[in-house]
């Protein structure tokens, strides 16, 4: 049985908000019914004030998406469009007084159709990203996906790597199994998995198989400097520097901000704060920092947490 | 109409209330009969005869030939492991395994282990819209490599029922020794294994109103046995450790009542789960039976509710303190509706609403009576909120998101 809030049953058993909103001039819908939620936000927003004067919903799903989607409505009555898109799934879940680690995605739904509803009210297409594999780390909501860009992008061999990059396994340390299986399938695929160990009764495959990847991981820092002969050292820190502020607006969106502490060769040290701190969603945060760096740099970096420093540079 | 104080409890494919009988029995296990079996004193000889006791009500239950025959361990998990390990160690130069897709995970988590990890082929035979077995999949899977057939009797979420004898003597034709899962049809279904092809069977305490943590695994005179668990000569050096005498009493005490209800099972309970299953499907407009309605247990009816999702019907049934299961996604913490759901064929717009009730010789009429008042009610506002529903039409609508 789901431990779920007084505040999660009292809006699922006494949603509010729920039902057809006939006069509404903004939809949003997400999810599908295969996998097993999906939401129909309907805001009636008044062109002038820009303010949502009403919002209903239709939800398909369980008992944390239904009480998602009330607490949503109730939310953004009363706000403006503007308002209403700062909210994040977070404020969503602590408005219920939090969720398990496996409802998140419920928030997350109705912070997107919240997302998907403003869009069609402006005019706008509206993509999402949203993305689900089988949750593996359940202490941090972090699913395979997860993990498999964390380990692909920052060519990571080992268990520790992958805990350090998404936190997941880094509580209750049950998932151990099935991060070093998706460890393995990555790696596989990527050729840093010998292949000899065809499956045999007799052999197991074990890590000792696994051979860390040769390049650019052990790169130090003069090495790195070598290898991007275009910048200079000035240059490149400004790059790295102006990369990261072109992100702040759009985290900012989402309640947080992220800071540039250090850089040591191809580690660039960042802080993340606000809404940012704590949030399940910081290592997919930390992986998009370090996607945008490594576009505007043209070299592999890796962006790490500022606790990761090296303790003399405190 | 009140609900009853302690609730309706309809979820006894999942746990049954131990019987005050068996409870009975199993005290003085606890307090003067404490001794060990093993001692060479009168401490330990009591229980030792309590033990074997036991021993011969299990045997009983399953028409067993030999009181030996019966390995007591700690649940039907172990049974199932201890049989699959036991098997391939005797056999160690047949490399195949078949299973079913519908199994119980202590049996498909340890193929999909075995399968990765030792490199079995594991068959896994399909099932059909009804659950029934594709019994020529079958029969092409075997062949004098399959070292173990592993194929419940009784399944959990629909109640249906394998033809296990015919699949045993199949499988015995090319030489592979047959296991079945039984923890479901264990007290509902006669057994006489005596007489029967079936080398292995596993059964669990607490599907028949005995205590959690007691099982016992059924190996047939003569069998190639290779023990999980080492260290001590109890249970003919099958299953080493001391005893859990408290709980292989209550099993024993709790399979001498399954052999006397057996009857009631299959006439007052089937009745019961009938009445309900019809007084639903003929309140409720879009939903229907899972699995084989003309071949399962008694106990067990699994209807899928379309368009609505089963964590949210638990939790509304439990308000009217209604105790039910679902093979929903969101009340495992996975992300997929039941796998047997899934191998049916049961559509997405249903699996995820599809809703268990099971069953036992605790239930009342009345408590039958509280459960048809209250699921139309139920059903009807959950669709209310559903957008995959037109309420005013009481169908179905159509509803596209933009991601799936």
């Amino acid at each position: 049985m789901w431990n779920y809030t007084d505040k999660v049953k009292e809006h699922f058993f006494n949603p509010k908000n729920s039902g057809v909103l006939e006069t509404a001039n903004a939809v949003g819908e997400v999810g599908s019914i295969t996998c097993g939620d999906a939401l129909r936000l309907m805001l009636k927003v008044d062109p002038d004030t820009q303010i949502i004067q009403d919002a209903k919903f239709q939800t398909f799903g369980c008992g944390s998406a239904i009480a998602s989607s009330s607490a949503l409505t109730e939310m953004i009555i009363g706000k403006t469009v503007d308002e209403a898109l700062a909210l994040t799934n977070r404020d969503i879940a602590d408005y219920l007084g939090g969720l398990p680690p496996e409802k998140m995605h419920c928030s997350v739904m109705g912070a997107e159709a919240l997302r998907a509803a403003i869009a069609n009210f402006k005019g706008e297409a509206w993509e999402d990203d949203h993305e689900e594999g089988e949750l593996v780390c359940k202490c941090f909501g972090i699913d395979a996906a997860m993990i498999e860009r964390a380990v692909t992008v920052n060519g990571l061999t080992t268990l520790e790597e992958v805990t350090h990059y998404t936190k997941a396994g880094g509580s209750c340390q049950t998932c151990h199994e099935k991060i070093e299986e998706v460890l393995e399938a990555v790696m596989a695929r990527t050729g840093a998995l010998k292949p000899a160990a065809k499956h045999s009764p007799a052999g197991v495959v074990g890590l000792d198989a696994i051979q860390p990847l040769a390049q650019p991981l052990a790169a130090k820092p003069a090495e790195a400097a070598a290898a991007t002969p275009k910048l200079t050292n000035v240059q490149r820190m400004q790059a790295i520097m102006a990369a990261i502020e072109s992100m702040r607006p759009q985290i900012q969106r989402d309640g947080g901000d992220v800071e540039l502490v250090d850089i040591d060769g191809k580690d660039i040290y960042v802080r993340l704060t606000g809404a940012c701190s704590g949030c399940s969603q910081s290592a997919g945060t930390m992986m998009g920092v370090q996607m945008k760096l490594v576009e505007a740099l043209g070299e592999f970096v890796r962006v790490k947490p500022a606790s990761l420093l090296p303790a003399h540079a405190h | 109409m009140s609900i009853p104080n302690s609730g309706i409890y309809l979820d006894n494919n999942a746990t049954t209330r131990v019987d005050p009988e068996v409870l009975a029995e199993m005290l003085p296990l606890f307090t003067e009969h404490f001794g060990n079996p093993s001692s060479m004193h009168g401490f330990g000889a009591a229980v030792g005869g309590k033990i074997e006791w036991a021993r011969k009500q299990v045997q009983a239950l399953l028409g067993a030939g030999y009181d030996s025959e019966i390995v007591f361990t700690s649940g039907g998990t172990e049974s199932d492991n201890t049989a699959i390990l036991s098997t391939i160690e005797a056999y160690p130069k047949k490399t195949e395994i078949v299973t079913s897709v519908v199994e119980h995970p202590a049996v498909l988590a340890l193929c999909d282990y075995l399968e990765k990890k030792r490199g079995y082929t594991i068959h896994r035979i399909p099932v059909d819209s009804k659950g029934n077995l594709d019994m020529d999949a079958y029969k092409a899977a075997l062949s004098d490599r399959v070292a173990i057939v592993s194929i419940m009797w009784a399944n959990n979420e629909t109640g249906t029922i394998f033809p296990v004898e015919e699949l045993a003597r199949m499988a015995k034709a090319v030489g592979a020794i047959f296991h079945t899962d039984a923890v479901q049809a264990v007290g509902k279904i006669p057994m006489k294994l005596a007489d029967s092809a079936i080398d292995l069977l596993s059964l669990s305490g607490h599907k028949l109103h005995a205590p959690k943590g007691i099982g016992a695994l059924y190996v047939k005179r003569g069998l190639r046995f290779r023990p999980m668990m080492r260290g001590g000569h109890q249970e003919r050096s099958r299953r080493a450790g001391t005893e859990n005498a408290p709980a292989i009493v209550g099993l024993g005490a709790a399979a001498h009542l399954a052999l006397t209800h057996m009857a009631e099972e299959n006439t007052r309970v089937k009745a019961q789960r009938d009445r309900l299953e019809q007084a639903i499907l003929a309140a409720v407009p879009a939903c229907f039976v899972t699995g084989n309605p003309e071949n399962r247990l008694p106990n067990t009816c699994n209807i899928a509710f379309e368009y609505i999702e089963g964590e949210a019907i638990l939790l509304l049934l439990n308000e009217q303190g209604i105790a039910a299961s679902s093979g929903s996604a969101c009340t495992s913490g996975s992300l997929e509706p039941s796998h047997v759901m899934r191998a049916m064929g049961v559509p997405y717009t249903a699996a995820h609403g599809a809703t268990r009730f099971s069953l036992s010789r605790d239930t009342t009429d009345a408590e039958i009576d509280h459960v048809i008042a209250v699921v139309p009610g139920i059903i009807a506002k959950l669709r209310s909120l559903s957008p995959y529903w037109e309420q005013a039409a009481g169908k179905a609508k159509e509803f596209a998101p933009v991601y799936s």
